[in-house]
């Protein structure tokens, strides 16, 4: 199970600051955190960036998440 | 895939300062920008736009338009029949060419396409519109009052709580800790707003296109932009075509800054050229690319932070709203992100409220939303440090973020710069420096994220031995060097034997735009791969000639050698006898590298800089500026150095004298370069480049992406050099000379 | 509309175009005499991509008739180099990494040259204050300064 933490407003929304995903990679936790929690949905949807031990990937879904990486959803990451 | 790549060498090419290879074509005038192509029997589009910032749009007659002599398309939203279900298309869509409503001054009604400008010009005229105009709202803290104008029904988002009126449309929330509690631990707080206003990514190349649909759906376009296979994608999706039918080019850019990885007119010039049955040229004027291109947002910001005596940081937060013009955006989300990077905070928690106006819509500007985020903070850690009388500099380093801190924004930190930029700002001459009457210094840091994503590079060695590289990433700072160093380094060539080329998107696979500082690091690798595979196909083809086995070879000097003495006493196979002998080897020799290299790393900057206020007149001279930012490793020193100068000129254009300013009609009042005045160079001291280099982890030779967080510092910088020479706190910007004035008479 | 009959010389060739009354120079240039490198930036004389020189006097093309090209001598970036040798500062521009993007730089060879002619020892002050009216929106200045004054130290040296 990989503990994956929810950046402010995303935690309100879910109730929770940390929720758990059985992943072990972007795409299992994606996929899970779709089925798990519902009310993630729309944000999912519109897109995320995830951060995995401090870097950051957007869709690379073969990205390998180890049970004691750190990982944070955060919103979807545009440059300019 | 980007993990760990560095390996630490000694580099030939890398770090030298050649001549850039485009060069010679752009200092002659031969460079072929978005509005230098023509085609034969090519028609001159040109658009109607809206006079109004709000209106819902009744009838259009096009009638005597089309009847014109000389005018062969007249098109308005009714022609465009695809109607795209993504949303984000669907926005794209309307802001080509507006439907019901025209939502901001500026905003395109209706278009046509005739046998030369002035038929265009006229045919315009005679298009007549019928409008019903409606109140419009274009400030962002009055759109967010009860009353307001509201811009879109229903799209607001779920993560909008009550108590927020349906143009704010978006509300984000970052943080961590209890900062109230946080706040009972500081001796000192402070609380204040601060107000940035939109400035406009200012390129000097109005946008421009020439493009060309048949009745098919196959077509080619030319433009200048920064992502030539998104105006492809975004094209056909917004049309209804195929994007494979279609082959987009991309010219050289005159600038682009964030601007020019939207669309804007493509789709238009498309649909005027399907039916007209020509090629369409389309090329905005100054006026619609401020009106109708995208400036960034503005903003406001209600920011609190408490220090100790000491000066640590107890606790913080930020309200931010910024309204990014008339389509739901990002940038108040990327603002409450970005803001407390460089900090180490206990207790901290931020919020972006997105807001709609009658504005035209944002478009991404050099690290979208971290200039509105930082300059709130900047300051008020500097209006604490002048109160508690402690130094700017030994502040932030003794909050300063490092490995293993956990951002605002919730990851944690791995090997960052900052601290060493802040060292660095330390120990240069500029901070010592004595400083004058009516003179001042500030220092503030900036932060903003690097990205991988999509790219494809194509390595050929031809049949003389010389190398073509083609990658898909429009050139917007002197890239096309740094690629043609990287492979020559890699191949062990003279930099003459290679070129790079930029590709259409017919010859590549996917591209990512030329954006967040990207090209460098991914394109980089890519070109690095690129190349190794192009050594192991030659690896190969010299262990065919010497019938040994591949593994027994190594490449050296740009040529094949036997590895060691059991290899065989065979002489080098130059990579030009190697290309020689491909067509009986095997075949073409080319390597090739696909991938969305993801994990790139995070860019810190300390910036410097002294101002001189005349108390006459409010006029702020920038009198020296010293930027100090990790690069990881220099590819090509001068153009990083440029990057370091042309990001803080712009936030220097920001933080004195840029802004759109509207009339209580909704319309912009300064739509053109006299009036929205940049930097010019009398204007500018030189700017002292400092480039720190700690090895990025994820890049075979340690590359950073620097293009953009050198535009976040100076807003604030800027701001407490002069705040600090005139003694009083400056919170609104653009600090231009009234503005000043005034806020020195008020004390 | 009838069109207007100019003969003007451009970089030192003879040449006729027709053009409408309200054309600019700058259009008739780029539209129909294919000399591109001249840009349009603003077409309101605040940006100086469009510069040339009239008889020369610098001047910004978007805000000359192209009919008031009749009997002069126009030169334009096109016409700076001589043949493949490129003119000293075409040169340091390069060597010293000058321009980025490139779109401002034909106006700013074009206000530097005349600058130099006019004045071959200008100081900082001055070269900024000559080029005030060439915009730029990448390189904030700093390089393009630094290269016009080591040109003109060249020069100086060679004459």
């Amino acid at each position: 199970m990989v503990a994956v933490r929810l950046w402010g407003s995303l935690g309100e929304a879910a109730g929770a600051t940390e929720v758990e995903v059985q992943a072990s990679n972007l795409r299992e936790l994606l996929l899970g955190l779709e089925e798990n929690y519902p009310v993630l949905r729309s944000e999912l949807e519109r897109g995320i960036s995830v951060s995995i031990d401090g870097k950051i990937y957007n869709d690379s879904w073969a990205t390998p998440i180890a049970p004691d990486s750190e990982v944070v959803l955060l919103t979807r990451l545009v440059g300019g | 895939m980007a993990k760990d790549e560095y390996q630490a060498r000694e580099f030939k090419v890398i770090g030298t300062r050649p001549i850039r290879p485009d060069g010679i074509d752009k200092v002659t005038g031969k460079a072929q920008y978005g509005a230098d192509m023509s085609a034969p029997g090519m028609l001159w589009g040109a658009i109607k736009r809206s006079p109004h910032a709000h209106a819902r749009i009744v009838s259009i007659d096009t009638s005597a338009a089309s009847a014109m002599k000389g005018v062969k398309a007249v098109i308005t939203r009714a022609d465009f029949t695809h109607q795209p279900e993504d949303k984000a298309n669907a926005d794209v869509l309307d802001n080509c060419m507006a439907g019901e409503r025209a939502l901001y001054d500026g905003h395109a009604v209706a278009a046509v396409a005739a046998t030369s400008k002035s038929i265009a010009a006229a045919a315009l005229d005679a298009i007549k519109v019928d409008y019903e105009v409606l109140p419009h709202v274009t400030d962002v803290d009055d759109a967010v009052k009860p009353g307001a104008p509201i811009i879109h029904e229903g799209r607001q988002r779920e993560n909008v709580p009550e108590g927020h009126n349906g143009n704010v449309i978006s509300r984000t929330a970052f943080g961590h800790g209890d900062p109230e509690e946080g706040f009972k631990k500081a001796d000192l707080i402070i609380e204040r707003n601060f107000t940035t206003a939109a400035t406009h990514q200012g390129y000097i190349e109005p946008n421009a296109c020439l493009a060309s649909l048949g009745a098919d759906g196959q077509g080619e376009i030319w433009v200048c932009t920064q992502g030539h296979y998104m105006v492809r994608n975004v094209s056909a999706a917004v049309l209804g075509l195929d994007a494979g039918k279609i082959r987009a080019t991309a010219s050289e850019i005159g600038g682009g800054f964030g601007g020019k990885t939207h669309v804007w007119q493509e789709p238009v010039a498309l649909k005027l050229s399907q039916e007209a049955g020509k090629p369409v040229k389309l090329v905005l004027n100054r006026d619609e690319v401020f009106r109708a291109t995208g400036p960034t947002a503005s903003s406001s910001a209600d920011i609190k932070i408490g220090m100790t005596k000491d000066g640590k940081i107890t606790a913080a937060t930020c309200t931010y709203r910024l309204q990014s013009g008339a389509y739901p955006a990002d940038n108040a989300m990327l603002a409450a992100m970005c803001g407390f990077a460089p900090y180490d905070l206990e207790h901290v928690r931020t919020e972006g409220l997105e807001v709609v106006t009658n504005r035209p819509k944002a478009a991404a500007y050099r690290a979208p939303g971290a200039p509105m985020g930082a300059f709130p903070v900047e300051s008020v850690i500097d209006e604490l440090c002048q109160k508690l009388d402690l130094d700017p500099l030994d502040t932030r380093l003794q909050n300063a973020s490092r490995e293993g801190t956990r951002a605002v924004y919730g990851p944690t930190y791995p090997a960052i710069g900052l601290e060493a930029t802040l060292e660095a700002a330390k120990a240069h001459p500029h901070w010592t420096a004595p400083l004058g009457d009516n003179q001042g210094r500030g220092v503030a840091c900036g932060f903003w994220f690097n990205f991988g994503g999509d790219t494809s590079v194509s390595l050929m060695v031809n049949l003389d031995g010389t190398v073509s590289l083609a990658e898909g990433n429009p050139d917007i700072g002197g890239s096309r060097a740094a690629m043609t160093m990287m492979a020559a380094e890699e191949l062990g060539i003279p930099l003459d034997q290679v070129r790079t080329f930029i590709a259409d998107t017919a010859s590549l696979g996917q591209n990512e735009n030329t954006h967040g500082s990207r090209v460098t690091y991914a394109v980089g690798l890519a070109t690095i791969k690129a190349a190794r595979h192009a050594i192991e196909v030659m690896k190969q083809r010299a262990a065919m000639k010497w019938g040994i086995d591949a593994d027994a070879i190594e490449w050296k000097d740009g040529a094949a050698h036997p590895a060691g003495d059991n290899a065989g006493k065979f002489p080098p196979m130059s990579i030009k006898e190697i290309a020689a002998i491909s067509s009986n080897t095997g075949g073409p020799i080319a390597g090739h590298h696909e991938a969305n290299p993801e994990g790139a790393g995070v860019s810190f900057a300390t910036h410097m800089v002294d101002t001189e206020t005349d108390p006459e007149t409010g006029a702020v001279k920038v009198l020296r500026y010293t930027v100090f930012q990790d690069a990881g490793k220099a590819i090509h020193p001068d153009y990083v150095e440029g990057q370091f100068q042309g990001g803080a000129a712009q936030g220097i254009g920001w933080a004195l004298n840029e802004e759109y300013v509207y009339g209580e009609d909704g319309r912009l009042q300064n739509p053109g370069f006299l009036d929205y005045r940049i930097p010019v160079a009398s204007d500018l001291p030189m700017i002292e480049p400092v480039i720190l280099e700690i090895p990025n982890p994820g890049h075979p030779y340690g590359v950073r992406g620097v293009g953009e967080t050198s535009i976040v510092p100076p807003l604030a910088a800027i701001a407490n050099a002069v705040s600090r020479s005139s003694d009083v706190r400056l919170t609104a910007l653009p600090m231009s000379p009234p503005k000043v004035l005034a806020a020195m008479k008020a004390k | 509309m009838s069109r207007i009959h100019v003969s003007t010389t451009i970089n030192g060739d003879e040449t006729e175009f027709l053009c409408e009354a309200q054309e600019t120079l700058l259009d008739v240039l780029r539209d129909d005499l294919d000399l591109t490198g001249s840009k349009e930036g603003c077409a309101s004389g605040d940006c100086g991509a469009c510069s040339v020189t009239v008889d020369g006097r610098l001047v910004c093309s978007c805000l000359m008739l192209a009919a008031e090209a009749e009997g002069r001598a126009i030169e334009t970036i096109e016409g700076m180099a001589d043949g493949d040798d490129l003119h000293p500062l075409q040169q340091k521009f390069l060597e010293m990494g000058a321009l980025q993007c490139g779109i401002c730089t034909p106006g700013v060879l074009v206000a530097a040259k005349n600058l130099l002619e006019r004045n071959p020892d200008p100081t900082e002050e001055q070269v900024r204050y000559w080029l005030a009216g060439n915009l730029c929106r990448c390189t904030g200045y700093d390089k393009i300064i630094r290269a016009v004054m080591e040109t003109a130290k060249d020069m100086r040296g060679a004459a």
